[in-house]
């Protein structure tokens, strides 16, 4: 009954978004303010149809009602509850409801929280945005229903793939998705801001909070995924350039261009098409990732299991938003002249820059990850395009961006002085060459990337710091200054420290990782990296819905005991799947990694223990960027209505 | 997709993804420390052609070990890393690198990026120049609504 409930408010959602896609549109071209009005309960309606909705399907995955279909292939009465509920959206019908779901709360949103809108930017912002959850509703319905019955249903389930039976990543999709469906209110507003033909500080000023947000949750979904294959996937990996890691690498490498573009408009009125360009490309990046994810075009790790039927209409679906909205931007773009003025040394430029660093990058992303497909239809080559081509390809547009972003951020506005600004950053270029000479004088391999990542990291993290503290101003209390300087300046200075902690924890990693693999039998010490390590008992442990082999591994450094690490090996009877745990002490300079193999025929265990250096800080500096976002999120700035501020600023001099 | 379709399809996957081993095993590493550094350098960028988009080195498939195993005796029969690699091409076609060569039309996607940029930052001195150089001045224009407003408000 509460199955057929959630499927009826589901095909109502959609009947409301047909209506809210067509009638505020049709009335902010007329000027009829009703039909204008009908877009704020629409929105809020959409939204409770679909949690609704989205509720139903949890109640049966809790409930473990194995007449549906869905639950039968992804639940087992014997999984924990945690688990239950993520595997609500650990499938592709589950995960395209929670998708709708995101797109109507954001929907919602705007209608709840964007009291200050023109009325008809905010009404045709609304119909844009219920046009996509419309195309998502037909998707859902017509394609991938997920509250299907079985006409005779099993006594048990099949259970979630044990892979994503973890913490980490129960909550990775959520999030990824918040950041993916967050970047369809930029295309809203750009889309609206087309029709509208207008675009000025006040729409940048708008559209950036939504962006940040959306890049922020993108930024905490990417780093969970990583940070779940790093101690997941048995072997210490964190990035793979999947095609689905891409799918969502390059929405998040277009909406930090597109953050960063959106202040110009706003301080400056300039990059105005460009960045309503971008605002459409993140979202399209967005769509792609989901075609990438769910057509099974491109053979990647994590794809559902997937037909091509959904590829097809997610491919239309990308074809109408895009064509549709790039259309609108090529008739109405020059339309839209520039009204600031900046000389070619200044923040503004700078801006530029970093557009084009982040925005080549995502080309780069692009082509590597579609080139495969293109080389098969257009060469008939059939070949791969992997790791080694994007650490190569990709890296120099990171490694340059790294490099200039203190100088670049601490650039002032219109027009600046670009030897005053090097010459205060002379002593963190002695610093930052000052860490990179002790990295390589200390480490025993001699390879350029470890000191290199950490130069680039150092550099980055003071130039942060010393950014901060010349906002302080010149004298008086400047620490007192310090903690009342506005929140975009705070977010400013913890997010690029943030990207130079991810910086030194990538290169470290990569550089410094020792790795050892052997038999060891029970009782048997060995070493690595000054480590001492002995494998004490292997024990056979019966968890919820798994058995596992669990080892019991002392670790201890110059004959002093550190810790016990219990690996494990599990064996999920029901999906008939094996995965590893792998045991990891996590340390602020290295995490040591241990993870059991099999027992060998002559007794003795495969035993393989990684040494991760600076493993941590990819994640933290991860977390810090997000973090970061936030800070910036929180500037009162965004919450005072614009237009209202924008009249109280004028005289008051450009930062 | 019905569902015993879709039972086939976790079947098939199951035999994929069924690790016999994890990743290199102890057995396979050589005793030559240098031999072995370059095996596992050569594993790194050849494609396990069963698995989704996985090297050979960290995968778990059968064959990825019969690969890792190939290489290491190709290795100790004395060829250089090339002649393994292109042993290797030879019996599994480019699809198994992960680095794509650079002959023919892969020149354009190593040369992407770069013509990008260069593209990027012509056109982007060209908009800089343009900036610096425009007429200040151009006030902001109100449009209807907002000068229909603004005369009320100045009537009030």
């Amino acid at each position: 009954m509460i199955t057929e409930l959630g499927h009826f408010a589901l095909i109502l959602a959609f009947l409301v978004a047909i209506v809210q896609a067509i009638v505020p549109l049709i009335g902010a071209h007329k000027r009829w303010h009703g039909w204008m009005a009908v877009a704020e309960p629409a929105a809020t309606a959409q939204f409770l149809l679909t949690a609704a909705s989205f509720a139903a399907l949890t109640h049966a995955f809790v409930t473990s009602d194995f007449s549906l279909r869905l639950v039968v292939l992804n639940s087992h009465s014997a999984k924990p509850m945690l688990y239950k509920i993520s595997g609500v959206w650990g499938n592709h019908e589950g995960s395209m409801l929670l998708w709708v779901l995101i797109l109507t709360l954001f929907g919602a949103c705007a209608a709840w929280f964007g009291g200050n809108l023109p009325p008809t930017l905010k009404a045709r912002v609304l119909a844009v945005q219920s046009a996509i959850s419309l195309a998502f509703f037909a998707f859902i319905l017509f394609t991938s229903n997920p509250f299907l019955r079985l006409a005779m249903p099993p006594f048990d389930g099949q259970d979630l793939n044990p892979l994503l039976q973890d913490p980490g990543l129960a909550f990775h999709p959520p999030f990824l998705y918040l950041g993916y469906v967050g970047l369809s209110m930029a295309f809203s507003f750009a889309v609206a801001a087309l029709i509208e033909g207008r675009v000025d500080a006040a729409w940048a000023r708008w559209v950036r909070p939504w962006t940040l947000a959306a890049w922020v949750f993108l930024t905490i979904g990417i780093a969970l995924g990583s940070w779940w294959a790093y101690y997941e996937l048995g072997w210490g990996g964190f990035w793979f350039w999947d095609p689905v890691e891409n799918a969502s690498f390059m929405p998040w490498l277009v909406a930090a261009a597109l953050l960063h573009s959106a202040i110009v408009v706003e301080k400056r009125e300039a990059l105005k098409s460009w960045t309503i360009l971008l605002a459409i490309l993140a979202f399209g990046f967005s769509l792609i990732g989901t075609f990438i994810v769910r057509s099974g075009v491109l053979t990647s790790v994590h794809a559902f299991a997937n037909d091509p039927e959904r590829g097809v209409f997610i491919l239309f679906i990308l074809a109408f938003f895009m064509g549709g909205a790039l259309t609108l931007f090529a008739a109405r773009a020059s339309a839209m002249e520039a009204k600031g003025v900046f000389g070619v040394v200044s923040r503004e430029s700078a801006l530029v820059f970093n557009n084009i660093l982040l925005a080549v990058a995502a080309f780069v992303v692009f082509f590597g990850t579609l080139w495969p497909l293109m080389a098969e239809m257009f060469f008939d080559r059939k070949l791969s395009v992997g790791a080694p081509f994007f650490n190569m390809a990709f890296t120099p547009f990171m490694v340059v961006l790294g490099a200039l972003l203190p100088f670049g951020s601490m650039l002032s506005w219109k027009r600046a002085n670009g030897g005053r600004v090097a010459k205060s950053l002379v002593p963190l270029v002695v610093l930052a060459i000052a860490v990179a000479a002790l990295a390589y004088a200390i480490q025993t391999e001699r390879t350029a990337l470890g000191p290199i990542g950490l130069l680039l990291g150092a550099w980055m993290i003071s130039g942060a710091a010393l950014d901060l503290w010349g906002r302080t101003g010149r004298s008086g209390n400047r620490f007192a200054r310090l903690f009342r300087l506005p929140g975009a300046d705070w977010g400013k200075a913890v997010a690029h420290a943030g990207l130079g902690i991810t910086f030194i924890g990538i290169a470290g990693l990569m550089a410094w990782d020792q790795e050892d693999i052997r038999v060891v039998n029970v009782g048997e010490p060995f070493e690595l990296g000054g480590y001492q390590f002995v494998l004490s008992d292997v024990q056979q442990v019966q968890g919820p819905n798994y058995i596992s082999t669990t080892g019991v591994v002392e670790l201890g450094m110059n004959g002093r005991q550190l810790t016990t690490l219990y690996p494990e090996k599990r064996v999920y009877p029901v999906a008939q799947m094996p995965t590893t745990e792998a045991a990891i002490d996590n340390g602020f300079l290295r995490d040591i990694y241990v993870v059991i193999g099999d027992p060998q025929a002559d007794g003795g265990w495969a035993v393989r223990t990684y040494i991760k250096p600076l493993a941590n800080w990819i994640w933290a500096g991860s977390i810090i960027m997000a973090l970061g976002g936030c800070f910036s999120l929180a500037d009162r700035r965004f919450r005072v209505a614009a237009g209202a501020r924008k009249a109280a600023m004028k005289g008051v001099p450009a930062e | 997709m019905s569902l015993r379709s879709t039972l086939a399809a976790a079947a098939l996957a199951l035999l994929t993804l069924a690790p016999v081993a994890y990743a290199v095993q102890p057995d396979e590493v050589l005793s030559d420390p240098v031999l072995e550094e370059r095996a596992r350098g050569i594993s790194a960028g050849l494609r396990c052609l069963v698995c989704r988009n996985e090297n050979i080195d960290d995968s778990h498939a059968e064959l990825a070990r019969d690969l890792r195993l190939l290489v290491r005796e190709r290795l100790v029969e004395g060829d250089t890393d090339e002649e393994v690699v292109d042993y290797v091409v030879d019996r599994f076609g480019e699809y198994v690198l992960l680095k794509p060569t650079t002959g023919g039309a892969n020149m354009l996607l190593w040369l992407a990026g770069p013509i990008m940029a260069l593209i990027a930052l012509f056109l982007a001195f060209g908009y800089l120049r343009g900036r610096s150089n425009a007429k200040t001045g151009a006030e902001d224009q109100l449009t209807e609504d907002e000068q229909e407003r603004l005369n009320a408000i100045l009537k009030d």
